[in-house]
């Protein structure tokens, strides 16, 4: 019981914090979510038998089952480099999409995305055609606040 | 004696990766390696349909584990077919990707590997914690891919979509894992063949299956939660999305198939949710294509629809909807790749693949115009091409099932796809092109242009190099149409596989 309600609470803030716009609360949300889900593994292999399936002879009826542990572990890794590079491209390509914080309504890029792709190589400030340095200065600030 | 050579289609790519990582720099070295690994990945896919003609499956637990903890690698003949085309059209994209330049970016042979090997991992295993695992392999190189390569030079600056892609992956791969913890919490398994048949008698079973389930149709893209294929595919290079278009969601594809197949034995109580939402694709797919303006953004909204189709394929759960479905699904990847790459080299050497914005191209580049005219009859489902084969199969299976109503929604679904097809076609293969507009097109382009850009414009034609591989593609779809009986008897074998699993049981557990 005590799992179910955790992986319940985990996954209600998880929920919550993936539908934030910003995308570094994106990827606490993810964290939350993946933890969320490792808990429902463990709980998969049963929590009464609690004993360490190590030894010479052990006995399947005290020993934990050590398979849905594999499956956390492995679980575990591949969330944790995909947790990274989520982070990274958090911090990469401000303004590339919409999920940043506060977006200035001008810098607001379209979704028709080839039309502008060839534009954008020849002169890479056309991303924000109007965006000043103050404006730019104030986005950061919303970002961070 | 093959049973251990089978791991080999995912050991090899992964060796030769990690290989490569420490080589980087001679980006020779690394090129030749990639295309010769993707050419015995290929072999190796033909030699294993070949082995599958009489209906064995070859199977392997990896390092001899028994069964039910060691890693199993299974191929029968739906494995087999899917293997030989994911690894022949990865090396056609490859060598493509290798005249437009992007095969000589650092890592892009490194990553194109994992991927490859992430993809025969998935394919061929026959748990559903590897199946996790190797699809995780895959999209964490797609991750990188899709990154590097954003169109033009920007590397690491555009991360256009990048987000998207690798947010609604992760979801739908956590979901995917939440879903083998509920399956191994209920059956205390994870092996789909000791599943087999565990779903249409345990209904807590059939839950955590269709847990699985959904997360593999976010991955598929079936409607209604199809937005990030059709937002993120148009945002990469070219040659990434042929390649993505090529194995990722075909992949999802083919494990709903296996799944539903084995675990749920094609029970027919829940066909009905299948060919509602598969149906809704198909048609929401089309509609989608027709507000676009991008070539790239309507073939991804074609590809949303056809994967309605292919699903059907498993809607239609029986011998005949299932050989239609794998057979429209192959004939998909091809003709799907084709288009891919005979737009991305319009839009490689003319800087935009917006409607509009080039024009001509018949005329100036015959070849592509051939090859994508081809391609796009085919997709539409006009006689002689694949495409037509595929389609007729599937509506007979629908006729067979007594779906009136789906048979006609594929009927329209295609004719409104020829609409869109010829839109791409009178808009940017016909007409001409104004000098004015060149010359934007010119100094736009990834070709430096030095002197007069309308006379260099004049001259510039796509090389042979990137023609080539659409060419091919719109060739094979053409042959598979008009030998369609080779493939379609293949299938068949394939759908007999999924209707009786005893084999693939028999051969997962007893070795």
């Amino acid at each position: 019981m005590t799992l179910a309600l955790s992986a319940g609470i985990l996954v209600t803030g998880a929920v919550y914090l993936m539908l934030q716009r910003g995308m570094l609360r994106v990827v606490l949300g993810f964290i939350l979510l993946s933890h969320a889900v490792n808990l429902i593994i463990m709980a998969a292999g049963g929590t009464s038998r609690r004993g360490e399936p190590l030894g010479a002879d052990p006995d399947p009826a005290v020993t934990a089952d050590a398979l849905p542990q594999a499956f956390v572990l492995t679980a575990i890794v591949i969330a944790f480099a995909i947790t990274i590079f989520m982070l990274a491209l958090a911090v990469a390509g401000r303004g590339d999409d919409d999920t940043d914080d506060l977006i200035p309504v001008h810098s607001q890029p379209d979704m028709d995305v080839d039309a502008d792709a060839a534009a954008s190589e020849a002169t890479p400030s056309d991303d924000n055609p109007a965006e000043t340095l103050d404006e730019f200065a104030s986005e950061r600030e919303g970002g961070q606040s | 004696m093959t049973g251990s050579l089978i791991s080999l289609l995912v050991a090899v790519p992964l060796l030769a990766a990690g290989a490569l990582t420490m080589v980087s720099r001679y980006t020779r070295l690394t090129i030749v390696v990639l295309m010769s690994v993707l050419v015995a990945a290929t072999a190796g896919g033909v030699v294993l349909v070949i082995g599958a003609v009489d209906g064995t499956v070859v199977a392997h637990s990896v390092a001899l584990w028994p069964a039910g903890i060691a890693i199993p690698f299974v191929v029968d003949m739906f494995t087999a077919l899917m293997l030989t085309v994911t690894a022949l059209l990865t090396t056609v994209c490859c060598v493509f990707a290798i005249f437009t330049g992007h095969a000589a970016r650092r890592f892009f042979p490194t990553l194109v590997l994992v991927l490859t090997a992430g993809v025969s991992g998935a394919l061929m295993t026959a748990d559903l914690f590897n199946m996790f695992v190797f699809i995780e392999v895959m999209l964490l190189s797609a991750y990188g891919l899709l990154v590097m390569s954003a169109p033009g030079k920007a590397d690491l600056e555009r991360i256009k979509g990048a987000r998207l892609y690798v947010t609604v992956n992760l979801l739908a791969s956590t979901v995917f894992l939440a879903g083998v913890g509920f399956m191994y919490g209920v059956a205390g398994t994870v092996n789909i063949a000791e599943l087999a048949g565990l779903a249409s008698e345990d209904t807590r079973v059939a839950i955590a299956g269709a847990v699985c389930l959904f997360a593999l149709s976010i991955k598929a893209c079936v409607v209604p939660v199809h937005g990030w294929l059709v937002r993120t595919y148009p945002v990469t290079s070219p040659v990434v999305t042929a390649i993505f278009s090529a194995l990722h969601t075909k992949v999802a594809i083919y494990a709903i198939y296996r799944i539903y197949a084995v675990i749920f034995e094609g029970d027919a109580r829940f066909l009905w949710v299948g060919l509602l939402l598969f149906s809704a694709t198909m048609i929401v797919g089309v509609l989608g294509a027709v507000g676009e303006t991008t070539m790239r953004s309507i073939l991804a909204f074609h590809m949303v629809s056809q994967i309605g189709y292919i699903l059907l394929g498993v809607a239609l759960f029986g011998p005949l909807g299932l050989a239609a479905g794998i057979f429209y699904q192959l004939h998909h990847m091809i003709v799907k790749a084709s288009l891919f790459l005979s737009t991305g080299a319009i839009e490689v050497r003319y800087g935009t693949g917006t409607l509009g914005k080039v024009k001509g191209i018949a005329k100036r580049e015959p070849l592509i115009a051939v090859a994508f005219f081809a391609a796009a009859l085919s997709l539409a489902g006009v006689p002689p091409f694949s495409g037509f084969v595929a389609k007729l199969a599937l509506i007979m299976a629908a006729i067979d099932a007594g779906q009136v109503a789906v048979v006609i929604a594929a009927i329209a679904v295609s004719l409104i796809t020829l609409l869109s097809m010829l839109k791409i076609w009178s808009e940017v293969f016909w007409g001409k092109q104004q000098p004015g507009e060149e010359a934007v097109a010119a100094t736009q382009g990834p070709i430096k242009v030095t002197s007069g850009t309308v006379a260099v414009a004049e001259k510039r034609r796509i090389g042979a190099g990137m023609i080539a591989p659409s060419l091919f593609l719109a060739a094979l779809t053409l042959a598979l149409g008009v030998g369609a009986h080779g493939l379609l008897s293949l299938t068949q074998i394939a759908a007999a596989g999924l209707v009786d699993t005893a084999p693939y049981i028999q051969a997962v557990l007893g070795s």
